[in-house]
Parts: C-alpha cells; sequence; structure tokens
C-alpha cells in the first residue's frame, strides 16, 4: 500500500520527534545531575551575586549603555547631515569617518581611550567620559548610515509642503524632516541600542573599580571565586533581560510604521 | 502696477537636463481674480506653477508676486513664500502632526504668531472649509478629500496673497471631488487671488476669470473661461478639449 506525499511527510514528521524524544530521555538518565547542577545552576552562588549583580552591575550596564548611545545619535545626526550636505568636504568628512570606525573593532577605539589617549596627551578621562566618547564614536558611524536613510526616506512632498509655507531649509529639517526620519528609523536604532548594549561590556579592557563593575566585568570576578559556571549564566540572564525586550519592541514598532501606509480600518483596531 | 497684479510671469523659461518644458511664458494674474490653466499632461502647467513659489527655480524670465520679484538672486524666497499658498496634488499633510499642527505649526515658527493666536487662526480657517471636528485628527485617518482641505486651510492660515492649486483633485475618489472643489468656489467667491492648475473643465468655466490653455511649453490661448472652453480659436485647444469632453475619455492620464 502505497503513502501518498502527505502521509509520507507526517510518519517522517512522527519520527523525528520520538527520535527527539528519545535523545532527550537518554540524555536525562545518563546526566549526573547533581554535577549538572553544581556546574550551570549553584544556587548559593547565583544567591552571593544578588543584590550587587542588580544593584551596580545591570545599573551600570545600562547606564554606561545610555550615556554611548546618547553621545552616538547626536554625532550621527551630525554625521548623517554632513554626508547630505551640499559642501562637498562635509561630505568627505562624514564618509571617512564612518568607514574608518565602521572597519576597525571597537575594542581597539576602547584601548584607544582608555590607554592610548592618556599615554599619548597625559589626557585622563574618568570611567563615564571613556565609555560615552569609545561607545558614541563606534555608534555614531553605524547610526548615522541609519539616520541619512531615514531622512532620505521622507517624501519630497513633505519639505516642498514646509517650504512652501516659508519655512527656511534648517526649519524644515528641524520641524518636519528629522522627526519622520526618527519614526522611519526606531526599529533599526532600536537594534542599535542592542548592539551597544552588548558592546559596553568592552569596558572591561579598562581597569574598572569595584562600584564601576558592569554585568560582564561583575560575572567574571565572580567566577574567579567560584568555580562555577553559574555567575556567567547569571549575568548572560540579565543581559536577554535587556535586550530580548528592547528586541521585542523594535519589532513591535517595525510593525507599526511598517502598517502606517496601508492602513485600514481593522489594522487600526489592533 | 503692483497695485492690481498679484503674479507677473515674463518670459518664463525652464529646463531639465536637456528638456525645455516651459519656451517663454508670459501670464499675469490680476488681484482678485481666479486663473485656471488647463492643458495636456507635459504641457508645462505644474512646472510653471512650481515656478511661481520657486520649488523650481526658472532658467530664465522673470516672476513677481505681490510686489516682490522672485527671479532676484538676492530674494528673501523664504518671507516671499509666506504670501503664497500652495496646495499639492498628493495633500502633503505633515504626516507626525495633528490637523491642528499642520495648520499652526507654520504659523509660530515663521509669523512668530502666539500659539494662542495662531490656534484661533487655525480653528478659523478649519471652519471654513468645513472640518472643524478633525482638529485632534491625524493626516492618515482622514479622507483624501478631508486631507486637501485641511491643506487649503493649512495655507489660508498664513494669510496669502495668491493661492496656487496644482491639480488639487487629481489624486481623489470621483466622489470627494466636489467637496474640494466646493472650498475653491467659495475661496473664489470671497475674492481670493488663485492660480489654478486643473482638468476639472466644469469648474475652470463656471469659477475662473480667465483661462491660459498650455501645450508644449507655450501658453496657446488665453482668455474669458467661456471663450476658451466654449469657443476655442486654436486648433490645438479644440482637439484637447474634444478629448477631454468626450465621456470615453473623461479623464486623461496626467
Amino acid at each position: 500500500m502505497a503513502l501518498s506525499k502527505r502521509q509520507r511527510a507526517k510518519v517522517f514528521r512522527l519520527a523525528q520527534y520520538a527520535l527527539l524524544v528519545v535523545v532527550i530521555v537518554v540524555l536525562a538518565l545518563a546526566a549526573d545531575w547533581t554535577e549538572v547542577k553544581r556546574a550551570f545552576f549553584n544556587l548559593d552562588i547565583a544567591a552571593s551575586m544578588f543584590p550587587n549583580v542588580i544593584t551596580t552591575a545591570l545599573k551600570n550596564t545600562i547606564v554606561y549603555t545610555a550615556l554611548g548611545f546618547a553621545f552616538g545619535l547626536v554625532l550621527g545626526l551630525v554625521l548623517a547631515l554632513m554626508k547630505l550636505s551640499s559642501v562637498p568636504p562635509y561630505r568627505w568628512i562624514a564618509t571617512i569617518y564612518i568607514e574608518f570606525f565602521r572597519g576597525i573593532p571597537a575594542l581597539l577605539v576602547f584601548i584607544a581611550l582608555g590607554f592610548g589617549v592618556p599615554l599619548a596627551f597625559g589626557l585622563q578621562f574618568d570611567i563615564y567620559s571613556t565609555v560615552m566618547l569609545s561607545l558614541g564614536i563606534v555608534g555614531a558611524a553605524y547610526m548615522a548610515e541609519t539616520i541619512r536613510a531615514g531622512i532620505q526616506a521622507v517624501p519630497k512632498g513633505q519639505i516642498e509642503a514646509a517650504r512652501s509655507l516659508g519655512m527656511s531649509h534648517g526649519r524644515t529639517l528641524a520641524t518636519v524632516v528629522i522627526p519622520q526620519a526618527f519614526r522611519i528609523i526606531l526599529p533599526p536604532l532600536t537594534n542599535e541600542l542592542i548592539l551597544l548594549t552588548k558592546d559596553s561590556s568592552l569596558i572591561y579592557i579598562i581597569g574598572l573599580a569595584r562600584e564601576q563593575y558592569e554585568l560582564t566585568k561583575f560575572g567574571r570576578e565572580t567566577l574567579s571565586r567560584s568555580p562555577s559556571l553559574t555567575p556567567i549564566l547569571v549575568v548572560g540572564l540579565c543581559y536577554l533581560v535587556i535586550t530580548i525586550p528592547l528586541g521585542h519592541l523594535s519589532r513591535h514598532l517595525e510593525r507599526r510604521t511598517g502598517g502606517r501606509k496601508i492602513r485600514t480600518p481593522e489594522s487600526t483596531g489592533v | 502696477m503692483t497695485d492690481d497684479v498679484a503674479v507677473r510671469i515674463t518670459g518664463l523659461k525652464k529646463s531639465f537636463g536637456s528638456l525645455e518644458v516651459l519656451k517663454g511664458i508670459d501670464a499675469t494674474v490680476g488681484r482678485g481674480e481666479v486663473v485656471c490653466v488647463i492643458g495636456p499632461s507635459g504641457s508645462g502647467k505644474s512646472t510653471l506653477l512650481r515656478c511661481v513659489n520657486l520649488l523650481e527655480e526658472p532658467t530664465g524670465g522673470k516672476i513677481v508676486v505681490d510686489g516682490t520679484e522672485l527671479t532676484d538672486p538676492d530674494v528673501d524666497i523664504d518671507a516671499a513664500r509666506v504670501r503664497i499658498g500652495m496646495v499639492f496634488q498628493g495633500f502633503n499633510l505633515f504626516s507626525h502632526l495633528n490637523v491642528l499642527n499642520n495648520l499652526t505649526v507654520a504659523q509660530r515658527k515663521v509669523l512668530k504668531r502666539s500659539p494662542r493666536e495662531a490656534q484661533e487662526v487655525a480653528l478659523r480657517n478649519l471652519e471654513r472649509v468645513g472640518l472643524s471636528e478633525k482638529v485632534n485628527a491625524m493626516p492618515a485617518e482622514l479622507s483624501g478629500g478631508q486631507q486637501q482641505r485641511v491643506a487649503i486651510a493649512r495655507a489660508l492660515a498664513m494669510d496669502p496673497a495668491v493661492m496656487l492649486f496644482d491639480e488639487p483633485t487629481s489624486a481623489l475618489d470621483p466622489e470627494l471631488v466636489g467637496d474640494v472643489l466646493g472650498v475653491m468656489r467659495e475661496l473664489a467667491d470671497e475674492g481670493m487671488t488663485m492660480l489654478v492648475v486643473t482638468h476639472e473643465m466644469q469648474f475652470a468655466r463656471e469659477v475662473a476669470d480667465r483661462v491660459l490653455f498650455m501645450d508644449g511649453g507655450y501658453v496657446v490661448e488665453e482668455g474669458p473661461a467661456a471663450q476658451v472652453i466654449g469657443e476655442p480659436a486654436h486648433e490645438r485647444t479644440k482637439s484637447f478639449l474634444a478629448r477631454v469632453l468626450d465621456p470615453t475619455h473623461q479623464r486623461p492620464a496626467s
């Protein structure tokens, strides 16, 4: 009795599920659970990390990221406007900046500002300035291209309408173009924020005082006292607490801005 | 001379690259006069209108609006544009602002009116176009006809000396055209100076004081509406009108 194509697919799928269940059962039986628990889920170690993992490490990660993002956004906007300028040298400078900082590792920028500048110029930044400048300088290079694309995506008619009402070029940019551009690029900017959150860990390369620890450094430091993966798992989960909601927010915004142009009575109710 | 003439266009030329779209246009719009520009697509009507507020930079000739020469290289074009209201085919309401802010933003930032005064002017002009109840709506929540009426109110809120209309009903569903034309008709009755590019022959015939027929970058024929549309003298005007007024070709693609 020959099976139809649909029936064959069904049998094949059931076989895969069965195999998966067998593998899981075998692994569960074979595993040494006390050892697994010690290595990954040591509750004593996890408990010892609280509350500092939240009050210091998570807080610092958020503060460092926010500083870097804020500075990067401003610098990125300036670079985007330079890139769109009618003055060629502005465009050249912006292009060189963007190509340079997108092409080198972020870690190198952290080293440059953390060690290079102090050694070369005798200029010592505090930790907040270092992380703000480093993250901002790198983030700006990526955000500049995003912002430029957003500005160019604003319909030409919007600009013509503003100019027709007597707004100058600059006022049109500030009142009409940039607000609309940011609406358009909110989803990619949120993704940029997620990347910066993770890149904020690079500050570990610079010596940090205990109260300056961010998540990665905190996890690493706890690890040196506790022979278990638990600390890494805990700080990893702390990153996810930031990045997963941001990812959802980004996708939500994407759906909303994407749906705005083809707005129907049904979609407005959602 | 500037007292009775709102718009004076002399020898206007405009090229896009090697394509010459306007080949020497002379036209005037008197104060309080309604002038409709008709003609086949590609004849340069929209380009002519867009030159009158310098959205397109003329390649030659002279344009004087409300006593200001726009083609003077040292003109303060932003100040001059305040006196020229523009209504677009695609409405172009600011999509991130609600109706009220669409009407107040330029009043506050360009005319430096107080928020209170700007709001009063806005509400007065929304009432004029019959959309007072939409004051807090976002543009995307409005029909095309409503958006275009808001766009007219937005231009009126700046107290312009001249209103330019660039095919204001061409992007509308047929059943929404009437509302917009009704608002424009009222404006004309109130004595607003208007230069209107349109395919609505009925409107042109009834509302316009004068009609310009353009073809191939020239004004081929001009005169009172009844004369140009009713008894056209030129062969090209005749064949254009025959095509437009023929029911089976009522809306030539633009």
